[in-house]
């Protein structure tokens, strides 16, 4: 071992024990600093789950929708526009859809109606496939009950249950309500050869921006929504409330260091006793220095475990009861998922950085006055 | 974009740096014009204790920079998804006109941040502080890199709009396009590895020579500073592509990816601490006949050159094994 790791290792050595003299202090003082580190630990480990979650749905979504806009409002698309966008190389299958929204007085929620692209996913007339959120917002507890939708007063349409959507998919389906094509027109009142959109599907993702353009020559009343935008715009909105988030903890980390630079600043008697003696058997200021920023970095480093551990069981086993209403936004019908637990190398070194470095400026102040000063002043 | 939890990270040192930087500054320009060892007075006792708090205040400052620079390109390849057209870091640092610079002036401060740490170590071997002048007019030197540093990487963040059509990498890293990264790009396959080799002969010579005859440092930190340029245009040039097994894809960033088993990062450091150390022995070249360094001094050297020698040894040895175990075939 060379001189230089031998001297860090009686260093660390001798700060464990001094650490251990003081329990109390040091615990309360790595109690507090966990909890910031926690907080901050919960709010990434969990909007990164999210952002996961939403790219990996995303990723089976179609890479173009093509929207009619009329008076700058979305407008029902004729049918034949799909076959329109199937002819322009490079797509390989284009086809309308018919979904939309349905307000369900009983409870205030809004289901997505859609017709399932999938014939095998087609359920047969005056049926319906849901998905978990709905049963649960409706107080269904039984399987096999009907659902009655209303669209105004005194009407009731009766729809029997063919299939419920597992949780597994929850994301997705939460919310979904599949109905036959027939059905969906007479429901919502739609004529034939009408569409809500058109979906086009392309084989080489570099090509879409060359199909969109060429589109838009073709067709210059639609608008063309791509996959790329709608994961940057989710991607946006996750990574802003995250950041909100960071910032008001930041508040927290402020009012930490404040503490820590006080703990620091406020030797107690014992303790200049023992730097007084250090340097009076010869320790210089360099060798207390070493051995209080040995001490500020076990403090952090046990913080962090702790904080880092406690903030991701709080997010993948608890599902983040604390901050899940402000990082997922709210609704009536919000789907019941399971998160993944999804945690890299940049995450932990930005959480690293936001809260030791705080810690480190705090302290090193204080801990440099006390290991300057003279033997006989600080021990008087 | 400011509210991105990375970017606040890197602001925050980036702040304390300048902070540290600015008031050490200060403190630099009293060491300059009234530091005397053989005065025994209060003014100059409070100034030896305060260079204390200088070193462990700027050792800190200088170790959250080195993981800022990571963090940085880690963060460019990240966010990456959120603009159009990028489809690795290249893209987001080419969102603005401050992207590569705050890139460049980052890579500038960790080279003056291990060397002023070099320089420190080098002093406190002297009894009697012997680069204690030295140590300050460099620190006065690396404070407006640092404050620049801060400030263009402010500005990069900024001003990054999202909805600008950026360019990736394939598009930056052609040897059609006249620039710097494209003249790297644009060096032949071949060359490039030729001259790699040949400049790791010389610099093997070089520290050889000055490990044998204990001097001629300085033309080994010249050969590092050749080395490290070399590197850069080999991996540009040549290593990438046989990294990612095609023959037209020249990206210097995509390589720190998951989907490349993060072997960037397995060549860049060692890299960067070969020609860092190897700039340090350099840089310390100078001072070896000051009295209280002539003991310890040449140890510390020597230490250096051997870790430096060390890290291109490793850097060569990445290379060699990634382009055995690459399935591209560019030669014969």
């Amino acid at each position: 071992m060379t001189p230089f790791l031998r001297r860090q290792r009686a260093l660390a050595d001798f700060t464990l024990a001094a650490l251990a003299r003081r329990k109390g202090k040091n615990i309360a003082l790595i109690a507090v600093y966990s909890v910031v580190v926690f907080v901050l630990a919960s709010a990434m480990f969990f909007a990164a789950s999210l952002r996961f979650e939403t790219t990996t749905v995303l990723e089976g979504a179609p890479e173009i929708t093509v929207q009619k806009i009329t008076l700058g409002r979305q407008d029902l698309i004729d049918g034949s526009v799909a076959d329109e966008i199937a002819a322009i190389r490079g797509v390989t299958e284009a086809h309308p859809r018919l979904w939309g929204y349905y307000y369900d007085r009983i409870n205030g929620a809004n289901y997505t109606v859609m017709v399932p692209d999938d014939p095998e996913m087609m359920p047969d007339p005056g049926q319906i496939a849901i998905g978990e959120g709905i049963p649960r917002a409706r107080g269904l507890e039984w399987a096999g009950a009907p659902v009655f939708l209303s669209r105004y007063e005194g009407d009731l349409k009766k729809f029997d249950v063919a299939k419920t959507f597992s949780r597994d998919s929850a994301l997705m389906t939460s919310d979904l309500m599949l109905m036959n094509e027939a059905d969906f027109r007479d429901f919502f009142d739609i004529p034939k050869g009408r569409y809500t959109d058109v979906v086009a599907r392309v084989r080489n993702p570099n090509e879409v921006a060359t199909i969109v353009q060429k589109g838009s020559n073709a067709l210059p009343q639609m608008r063309f929504v791509t996959r790329a935008d709608i994961a940057r715009t989710y991607q946006k909105l996750f990574d802003w409330r995250e950041g909100l988030l960071t910032a008001l903890a930041f508040a927290g980390i402020l009012a930490f260091v404040i503490f820590a630079a006080e703990k620091a600043s406020g030797l107690s008697a014992e303790e200049a006793r023992e730097i007084g003696i250090l340097k009076a058997v010869g320790w210089n200021t360099r060798d207390v220095i070493a051995m209080k920023m040995w001490e500020g970095g076990l403090i952090s480093l046990a913080a962090f475990l702790i904080g880092t551990v406690a903030g991701f069981a709080h997010v993948f086993f608890f599902g983040a009861p604390l901050f899940a209403p402000i990082l997922k936004g709210w609704a009536v019908i919000y789907p019941d998922f399971p998160l993944s637990p999804h945690v890299d190398g940049l995450q932990l070194l930005t959480l690293a950085l936001l809260t030791t470095l705080p810690y480190i400026a705090a302290t090193v102040v204080p801990i440099w006055r006390t290991a300057s000063a003279d033997p006989d002043a600080v021990m008087r | 974009m400011i509210f991105q939890t990375p970017i606040m990270a890197l602001l925050l040192v980036a702040g304390l740096a300048a902070l540290t930087a600015l008031w050490a500054g200060g403190f630099a320009v009293t060491v300059l014009r009234r530091w005397d060892l053989t005065d025994m007075g209060a003014r100059q006792l409070r100034m030896e204790r305060m260079t204390e708090l200088v070193s462990t205040l700027f050792a800190a400052v200088m170790l959250a920079e080195l993981a800022a620079l990571l963090l940085f390109v880690f963060n460019a390849d990240r966010m990456s998804s959120l603009f159009v057209g990028a489809m690795c870091a290249v893209g987001t640092l080419n969102v603005n006109d401050y992207g590569f610079p705050a890139l460049y002036l980052k890579i500038g401060v960790f080279f003056a941040a291990v060397i002023w740490l070099i320089l420190d170590r080098a002093d406190r071997l002297g009894r009697d502080y012997p680069l204690t002048r030295v140590k300050y007019a460099a620190l006065l030197a690396i404070t407006p890199l640092i404050l620049a540093d801060g400030a263009v990487e402010l500005s990069y963040f900024l001003d990054m709009q999202t909805d600008v059509i950026t360019s990736c990498c394939s598009k930056l890293f052609t040897p059609n396009n006249p620039n710097l990264a494209n003249q790297m790009a644009g060096v032949g396959e071949a060359q490039a590895l030729w001259l790699l080799g040949l400049t790791a002969l010389i610099a093997l010579a070089a520290g050889i020579a000055a490990l044998i005859r204990k001097r001629g440092y300085g033309l080994y930190a010249l050969a590092s500073a050749l080395m490290f340029g070399m590197g850069l245009t080999a991996i540009v040039a040549t290593i990438s592509l046989y990294i990612y097994e095609n023959p037209n894809h020249h990206c210097p960033f995509c390589i720190l990816k998951p989907e490349y088993g993060y072997v960037g990062y397995a060549l860049y450091v060692p890299l960067f601490l070969a020609t860092a150390a190897g700039l340090g022995a350099g840089v310390l070249s100078p001072f070896q006949k000051r009295a209280s360094l002539a003991g310890p001094l040449p140890g510390l050297m020597r230490r250096l050159l051997i870790w430096s020698m060390a890290g291109f040894a490793t850097f060569g040895i990445v290379c060699l094994i990634v382009i055995w175990r690459s399935h591209l075939i560019l030669f014969g």
